[in-house]
């Protein structure tokens, strides 16, 4: 289907406001549902996300009796040589639809496309959401400093940047002080002991944490260091918590540890005087 | 109009980074704000220009600022596009008389994801996305439509090329370089029909940093000081099948509105990700065929997302600063076969 524009005609897919004019567009024309390739391009390694996992052709397609042509994809059966432009094509669409431009699965020759299947005729529900799945990865790259932290991590030892001058350590270091963007490329070993300048307790559950519900997050500002360093505390009733109170890590055992911050299970509290408010209320 | 200057650039870019972006971008914004003479608390106003999805990091652009200072707080803003957009902003920021200079940083690092995959969600979320067309494949396509309109031959495409990777040779920051006849180049197989790898942009990891400065102090800071002369950004429509893959209507009117047209011009640098489009920006920019163009290599020579305009602007700069060459355009291009055009006329002192 396509919508007709004062302007450039019967466009597709439909648009609802004339690209030049800004007019507001109404009224819908049945169009195709055969066409004619007007460019393409051969994609000899489909990507996973991609409609065919055999070789194919993105094209654009100008459907008979559209005026503007529409991107899709064309499969002539993995044979690069049958596609050419001017060439005459027809949906192949899927068994089951759902209302998304991938229920055509795709555009084939004209000759080896099959009648349409019967319109579901009158559902004028508006479509208020379709369903794109997006699955993206990447091969994370810690950098430099991160890199020496995460290593540290694995040996039982916290590394923080200090700051060109030497008046503040940050943890985890980041390659830079943030305050006047000199590099910082002085590490040193922070305690594992700290002081909770903040938390909140999760009731909620998240897909990737293990942690029993409910359970405290905290900042917990390391001695030695002058950045709240993130994690979770546990072995310590949720009415217990308060700022100002002394944790320390929980280590994994040594073989266990990992370059990550999961070599820490958690915080929990010990067994040292509170720390004043006044002290800390800096990094609150 | 206030006269605004570039007084000051530096770039980076590698064919693929180990660093982190903060440790990337670091040493060029230090290099940038040394070389403008300005201490870093008398720059008025940051502005940068990246994409989270790059790097698959929500609000990434906001931990980019560890690495050029923000305390005490700094006035500043970012726009998720080429870095050629931040200095728009800038540079209107500028005109308002709000500030008087400004730090300009970019950074791309497209290595650790499917550059195709990511591109893909620039374009319409429900009937292109769903298909997952990367830009090879759309640019292709609008390479296609070209060769069969006859705007354009495949042996031009490959000239381009020829001319592009040799030039990329003077260039550090190039990561693809060269000799290669033309010939060579039309015998290498098709990567995405009719296109070839040497008609696509050399990706890279990097990072941008520029410093502009507004009227009387920038003579003060640097012997030759590159004037913004004129400054212009236009859009396409989205849907590819709507639009004219051979012209590109918006580069034109950014030309033309900057006033890239009315005088000659010694040189321009400009934005063609694939050889095709330099072949289109010049017909619609009005670049005669004897103005050399893009003696850096362009982005056939590399090619850092969200950096690569900016690039072009400061190689142009940089060029005149040194005397070669008075008045140039420099271009900046986004999104589907060029669908957002930025141009800049720069004029050295």
């Amino acid at each position: 289907m396509g919508i007709r524009s004062g302007t450039a005609g019967v466009l597709v897919p439909p648009v609802e406001y004339d690209p030049q004019t800004a007019e507001a567009l109404e009224d819908f024309v049945d169009v195709g549902p055969g066409g004619e390739v007007i460019s393409y391009t051969w994609v000899s390694r489909p990507r996973p996300l991609q409609p065919l996992q055999r070789p194919f052709a993105y094209a654009l397609i100008k459907l008979d009796g559209a005026d503007s042509s529409l991107l899709h994809i064309v499969d002539v059966g993995g044979d690069a040589v049958k596609m050419e432009i001017g060439m005459r094509v027809a949906p192949r669409w899927k068994a089951e639809r759902k209302g998304e431009i991938t229920d055509i699965e795709a555009f084939v020759a004209e000759g080896e496309a099959r009648p349409a299947p019967p319109v579901l005729g009158g559902d004028l529900r508006p479509v208020k959401s379709i369903i794109t799945p997006v699955r993206l990865e990447y091969d994370f790259s810690a950098g430099r400093e991160q890199s020496i932290f995460l290593r540290a991590l694995a040996t039982g030892k916290i590394l923080g940047a200090r700051s060109p001058g030497g008046d503040l350590v940050y943890v985890p270091p980041r390659g830079a002080d943030p305050r006047t963007a000199e590099p910082t490329p002085e590490l040193v070993e922070v305690s594992d002991k700290g002081t909770v300048v903040t938390y909140s307790i999760i009731r909620v559950p998240s897909e990737n944490i293990d942690f029993e519900l409910p359970y405290v997050c905290i900042n917990v500002l390391l001695d030695g260091s002058d950045i709240p360093f993130f994690h979770v505390l546990q072995n310590c009733e949720l009415d217990a918590v308060r700022l100002g109170m002394r944790v320390r890590a929980k280590w994994l055992p040594p073989d266990e540890r990992v370059e990550s911050v999961e070599s820490i299970q958690y915080f929990e509290p010990i067994d040292e005087p509170d720390v004043p408010f006044e002290d800390f209320k800096e990094y609150c | 109009m206030r006269d605004v200057a570039i007084v000051s650039f530096a770039q980076s870019n590698a064919e693929c980074e180990v660093r982190n972006e903060v440790e990337i971008l670091q040493p060029v914004s230090a290099e940038a704000v040394k070389a403008s003479g300005l201490a870093r608390d008398e720059i008025d106003f940051t502005c940068s220009g990246s994409s989270d999805w790059l790097q698959g990091q929500p609000f990434a652009f906001v931990m980019a600022l560890d690495a050029v200072g923000s305390w005490p707080p700094i006035k500043e803003s970012h726009v998720e596009q080429d870095g050629a957009w931040a200095l728009y902003e800038a540079w209107v920021k500028i005109q308002t008389g709000e500030v008087d200079s400004a730090l300009i940083y970019s950074f791309g690092k497209t290595s650790p994801g499917d550059i195709g995959q990511v591109q893909a969600l620039q374009l319409d979320p429900y009937c292109v996305t769903p298909l997952w067309p990367d830009f090879d494949s759309v640019s292709a396509i609008q390479a296609r439509v070209c060769l069969t309109a006859g705007v354009v031959t495949e042996k031009q495409m490959a000239q381009v090329a020829a001319r592009s990777m040799p030039d990329a040779c003077d260039n550090p920051n190039a990561v693809r370089k060269g000799e290669f006849s033309v010939e060579e180049l039309l015998a290498k197989p098709y990567s995405a029909s009719p296109l070839r790898d040497h008609d696509c942009p050399a990706n890279s990891d990097g990072a941008t940093a520029m410093v502009v400065v507004a009227g009387d102090r920038a003579k003060e800071l640097c012997d030759r000081p590159v004037w913004i002369r004129g400054f212009d950004h236009r859009i396409d429509p989205p849907a590819l099948g709507v639009r004219d893959l051979t012209r590109l209507p918006s580069a034109a009117v950014a030309a033309a509105k900057a006033g890239a047209v009315e005088d000659k011009i010694d040189f321009a640098e400009i934005t063609a990700p694939y050889s095709h489009q330099e072949i289109l920006l010049r017909r619609e920019m009005g670049i005669g065929d004897d103005v050399r163009v893009n003696p850096s290599g362009g982005s056939l020579a590399a090619h850092t997302l969200m950096s690569c305009g900016l690039n072009r602007i400061g190689d142009a700069a940089m060029r005149i600063a040194s005397g070669d060459g008075d008045r140039a355009l420099a271009h900046a291009g986004q999104g589907p076969c060029l669908q957002q055009n930025l141009v800049i006329v720069l004029e050295g002192e």
